[in-house]
């Protein structure tokens, strides 16, 4: 099933090691085509949408789930700040491969820079006991700077454009990009799925978390190294620029109307979908960067939400339950 | 009440098998050069319903994060459950409950939600079972916030939230509950529940830690008053509390070293 020249082009050790992945990518591509047969949809005949659209869906879960532990502890900014050292991650990336010859992936390179990064970030507001903007700031333009200087020197030989990282791109992911993201998003899956208990303590109260026994610095250095992953995932449609906003802007609309926390993950993870496919097909069809049309669709969504939250509240008010009694006397539950 | 207000003697006396929960002994801090509190000795035994009171600034809130192990100590040891504070695994059997919940305002979380943290320290990586979920409910039931298990926090007033914060402890089936100025911002009506609750908590065998700014409060429900600023200037049973002088002392003490120690 699995296209031979494809494979014959796949050369590195690491492609050894995704094998499995590019048969999934494969076996996605076929239902891909049959939908696209069923439809009679454009957009869904080439291959290189087939793996944009798996990635876009990919970003649609993790982005959102991790954003929303970011966004109720009002650490919004990281992920901004770990895009633009992701891109320092590529150009070093970039570099090595036309000095060295390393022939590694630019994502690779991202996500051990954007971790080294996210843990810095950590350890640093541990030291100084606050997240602050400044260290953030400083972290932000550092990655920058180091990526733009990196690829102004090395100009010359660079054979890719930078604009894919920027911008994001639809038609750029290829079948190793799509496969790291398929490896990111299953350990950021996990890693959330296991931890969910600690990492909602930790977000609503941190103080009552360290109390419960919970080690709060350990679940925070996994928050950032998550965040790190998630943003070199997202990188490659939405761009470096924009990639922090699908941490944030689904989330803000889904704690406009959700009613628990289980409901906003769960919203927040719908609304981060709906922007990207709808997105991917307005990009697509107006020939526009879709990382862009996706944030635009998104913040579109986040303001009908700001309005459905509103008027919720408006024809909820009328329903005032009574507070119930104490009843201490009745439980054997306490004390020794 | 009349039974615990000589729980002081009864702990300095401590027999063999009652260890004190909290055990601070001559300990200094400071987070800086400047200590915050110099050497300070409190032992409080199971069951006992204290206040610490003290003027802004005189390292009442350290002292409670000391007594649960967020901070290490200088000098002198601090020990909870017999175990170093810092280091002891005791998650399950202590309550916190702040002044205000760290987390975000605008957090959607239901009082359910919040109430089944709680049960976190006993299901670790694994899901809440039923009977996880009974005690979550009942710890809601006790507190009278049935009618409110699925609301949003966001959506209550004060005196309801920090109820929902006291089932979540009354969740985890602790044994000792610390307050840090719980009645802040809480209206009035609200506040006289909340002191209600305490007393049955107490009444329950529940021991009690309320870091308190409102010395009406104090004076009304605890047994015993550890006056604070800097140093213990009282630790004594309530009555004797309110007629001494050590308030005027710790108080006066507070106006003229205002400046070092916010």
């Amino acid at each position: 099933m699995i296209d031979p020249v494809l494979l014959a082009l796949q050369t590195g050790p690491i492609d050894v090691v995704l094998a499995p992945l590019y048969w999934l990518l494969e076996f996605w591509s076929l239902l891909m085509s049959a939908f696209a047969d069923v439809t009679g949809l454009q957009m869904f005949e080439y291959r290189f949408m087939h793996r944009a659209i798996l990635v876009g869906l990919c970003i649609g879960i993790m982005a959102p789930l991790i954003g929303t532990f970011l966004v109720h502890r009002q650490l919004a900014l990281i992920g901004d700040a770990l895009a633009h050292t992701a891109f320092a991650g590529v150009a070093i990336g970039l570099f090595l491969n036309s000095v060295i010859d390393l022939g590694v992936s630019p994502y690779l390179t991202a996500v051990v820079v954007a971790m080294i990064a996210a843990l810095l970030i950590e350890l640093i507001s541990e030291a100084t006991d606050a997240y602050n903007d400044v260290s953030m700031a400083i972290v932000l333009s550092t990655g920058f700077a180091l990526g733009t200087t990196l690829i102004s020197i090395n100009a010359g030989g660079l054979t890719v454009s930078v604009d894919q990282y920027l911008f994001g791109n639809l038609s750029t992911v290829t079948s190793q990009a799509a496969a790291i993201l398929l490896v990111l998003f299953a350990i950021i899956i996990s890693v959330v799925a296991l931890t969910r208990n600690q990492l909602l303590y930790v977000t609503f109260d941190e103080t009552a978390a360290e109390v419960s026994g919970i080690s709060v610095a350990w679940y925070n250095r996994i928050m950032v190294m998550l965040t790190a992953l998630v943003v070199v995932g997202a990188m490659q449609i939405m761009g470096v620029i924009l990639v922090a906003a699908m941490l944030v802007v689904p989330v803000a609309g889904a704690s406009q109307v959700a009613r628990s926390f289980n409901e906003a993950l769960l919203v927040s993870v719908v609304l981060a979908e709906l922007s990207v496919i709808l997105g991917i097909a307005v990009a697509y069809y107006a020939g526009a960067t879709a990382g862009g049309v996706i944030v635009l669709v998104a913040v579109g969504i986040y303001t009908v939400s700001v309005i459905g939250g509103k008027l919720q509240t408006a024809l909820g008010e009328e329903s005032r339950p009574e507070m119930g009694s104490i009843k201490v006397d009745e439980t054997e539950q306490f004390g020794d | 009440m009349s039974a615990h207000t000589d729980s002081q003697t009864a702990v300095e006396g401590t027999p063999s098998g009652r260890e004190a929960v909290i055990d601070i002994a001559d300990v200094s801090f400071g987070y800086t050069a400047t200590p915050v509190l110099g050497d300070v000795s409190l032992r409080i035994g199971p069951g006992e319903y204290v206040a610490v009171v003290g003027p802004n600034g005189s390292g009442k809130s350290t002292l409670m994060k000391l007594m649960l192990g967020l901070l290490e100590p200088d000098a002198g040891a601090a020990r909870l459950f017999g175990e170093p504070a810092h280091r002891s695994d005791h998650g399950s059997r202590v309550g916190y409950v702040a002044q205000h919940a760290s987390a975000s305002k605008e957090m959607p979380i239901t009082v359910r939600e919040v109430v089944k943290m709680g049960r976190f320290p006993h299901v670790g990586f694994g899901r809440l079972t039923a009977s996880d979920w009974e005690i979550v409910d009942r710890a809601i039931g006790t507190v009278g916030m049935s009618a409110f298990a699925n609301r949003r926090v966001t959506q209550l007033s004060g005196g309801q939230r920090q109820r929902a914060f006291i089932a979540r402890a009354l969740a985890s089936e602790a044994e000792l509950l610390v307050l840090d100025e719980p009645t802040v911002g809480v209206d009035v009506e609200s506040v006289d529940a909340f002191y209600d609750l305490l007393e049955a908590l107490h009444e329950n065998g529940i021991t009690i830690v309320l870091i308190e700014h409102d010395l009406g409060a104090v004076t009304d429900h605890a047994d015993r008053v550890v006056c604070l600023n800097g140093e213990i200037y009282f630790d004594g049973p309530t009555e004797e509390f309110v007629d001494s002088d050590a308030l005027v002392r710790a108080f006066g003490a507070a106006a003229s070293s205002l400046g070092d120690t916010a």
